[in-house]
């Protein structure tokens, strides 16, 4: 589904990511981990093209989408993407928030693009705040309603930037909550998260990041019991309550 | 359910000050204006400011004409705030869009603003009225009411410019990322997510520049408009008496009510709405 091949990336001087080598299979969830600077955020704003990688490159199926001559927008449109904050448009409702991508992006109709929404409101309960505006729902809520705005587009691929992050800790379950639902479904999933009790239960793979580089990929059981690297083992100590 | 009674002890409570409250701040006001009028009327010089300035029948005399002259001020300020946020939002987003082929425009707007921010409107209003007919060019405008729009328009387009930019640069980097992580294109990003947040941000800064504006529609009383500072003013100087320009003073102030008030009404409700009130 997803391969990313010796991925660079630079800010001026400096190197934030070093040579990034990741593949996603069909269906599959995986956790990016690591301290905060190691290069998360920066990794999945290359996977959807919001930043430019600099060398080394990244596969969606058959496509090579870091081609210059690949048309950006329509690879986001397969690739849907949540931040940490900031997410909604604040002078949309609910609905518009999550049907002006299928409507302008996608061209699908209007009704059909409305009916599609209330569907996937209800589904994480939150239909009757379909008119509501972004600033009258809760953190969690608003989360809740970013990840349906992006699935409303029918990506391939989903990307997570520690999404629940910034939410007070009673609200992070129900967007969690959500997130499992996903799984179920089979959507395809690379989240960044600091939630290691979450990450080990959800993911098929954890990839440790350090410094740019990825340290460690494996199975959560491996990874959280059994670390083959000092600083896997080191980050999840500190990390672990 | 019914309010308990201790909830409706605490509504009564909270009428009963909000009305002292209310009595308090009319009362006030009424002593504090009284005694400024008080003070004002029962000087020496009063008599002859009033007969000069505040003459019932010149006023009365002078209305009709000022009022038919300022329906010019007032087409003048209507057309030019529809061009002046074309010109505004043009020059705003020639200078933030990023693309590389805009350059030459980018420069352009880059010296429109700075150079028509920096220039006195009556200076700008005289180089047109005077100095655009002068050049003899075909297809410029040669009515003195479109002389004076453009005028307008030049200069306050700079304003306008830079308020919708600093709008636009105020927009969280996510929501861009957002828009465009939707596959929306740039332009897409800009019209249905950036622009709208941006401007209901600068919609006060905005609303302050028009009510300028509208004042100075007299300006162009300079190139031989006869809006109602002239109309006035022709009045005054034929009669010796100065309440013509009083009554014209008063026209610009009542013009500009609606859109301070409706500024205020902005400014509130932002700040509200910010807080989460
Ligand atoms: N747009 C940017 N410009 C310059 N430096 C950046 C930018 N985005 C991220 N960085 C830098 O890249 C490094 C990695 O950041 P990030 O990818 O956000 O890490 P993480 O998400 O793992 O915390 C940090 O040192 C950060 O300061
Ligand atoms: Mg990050």
């Amino acid at each position: 589904m997803l391969r990313a091949d010796a991925v660079r990336k630079s800010f001026g001087d400096h190197e934030v990511l070093k040579g990034i080598s990741l593949e996603v299979a069909d269906g599959e969830v995986v956790c990016l981990i690591g301290a905060s600077g190691s290069g998360k955020s920066t990794l999945l704003r290359c996977l959807n093209l919001l930043e430019q990688v600099d060398d080394g490159d990244v596969w969606l199926d058959e496509q090579e989408i870091t081609d210059p001559r690949v048309d950006a927008d329509a690879v986001r449109r397969e690739i849907g993407i949540v931040f940490q904050a900031y997410n909604l448009f604040p002078h949309l409702s609910v609905l518009d928030n999550i049907t002006l991508g299928p409507i302008k992006a996608r061209g699908v109709a209007k009704n059909e693009a409305v009916a599609a929404a209330h569907v996937l409101l209800e589904r994480v309960g939150l239909a009757e705040k379909a008119k509501a505006y972004p600033d009258a729902l809760s953190g969690g809520q608003q989360q809740r309603v970013a990840l349906v705005r992006a699935i409303a587009m029918r990506p391939r691929l989903l990307l997570l930037d520690e999404i629940t992050s910034a939410l007070d800790p009673m609200l992070v379950g129900e967007v969690l909550d959500v997130i499992r639902e996903l799984r179920r479904d089979g959507m395809t999933i690379v989240m960044a998260t600091h939630e290691m009790t979450f990450a080990r239960e959800i993911s098929d793979r954890i990839v440790f990041m350090a410094d740019g580089l990825v340290e460690e990929v494996g199975p959560p059981e491996q990874i959280f019991t059994a670390p083959r690297s000092p600083r896997t083992a080191e980050f999840l100590a500190r990390h672990r309550a | 359910m019914t309010p308990s009674a201790r909830q409706l002890d605490r509504e009564r409570l909270r009428r009963r000050r909000s009305l002292t409250r209310g009595a308090v701040a009319a009362l006030s006001t009424v002593v504090v204006l009284g005694v400024v009028a008080l003070v004002v009327v029962r000087s020496p010089g009063w008599d002859r400011v009033q007969a000069t300035y505040f003459n019932r029948n010149d006023a009365l005399a002078a209305l009709p004409d000022v009022a038919s002259a300022f329906l010019l001020n007032i087409r003048l300020f209507l057309v030019a705030e529809v061009l002046i946020l074309v010109v505004g939002l043009a020059v705003a987003i020639v200078r933030v869009i990023p693309s590389p082929a805009l350059a030459p425009l980018k420069v352009i707007a880059v010296l429109y603003a700075d150079i028509f921010r920096g220039t006195p409107t009556l200076l700008i209003v005289l180089l047109v009225g005077f100095g655009v007919p002068a050049l003899n060019l075909t297809g410029m405008p040669t009515s003195l009411f479109w002389l004076g729009v453009v005028a307008l328009t030049l200069s306050y387009g700079a304003y306008v410019a830079e308020v919708i930019r600093a709008g636009i640069l105020s927009i969280h980097p996510t929501q861009w990322a957002s828009g465009r992580a939707l596959g929306l294109t740039y332009g897409q990003t800009m019209r249905h997510i950036v622009l709208p947040q941006a401007i209901r941000r600068v919609a006060p800064p905005l609303l302050n520049d028009f009510v300028s504006l509208q004042k100075d529609t007299a300006l162009l009383s300079t190139i031989g408009l006869v809006e109602a500072l002239r109309a006035a003013n022709v009045i005054s100087s034929r009669d010796f008496v100065f309440t013509p320009l009083v009554v014209a003073a008063v026209f610009f102030i009542v013009a500009t009510i609606p859109l301070a008030r409706f500024t205020d009404y902005l400014t509130v409700r932002s700040l509200r709405r910010e807080n989460g009130l």
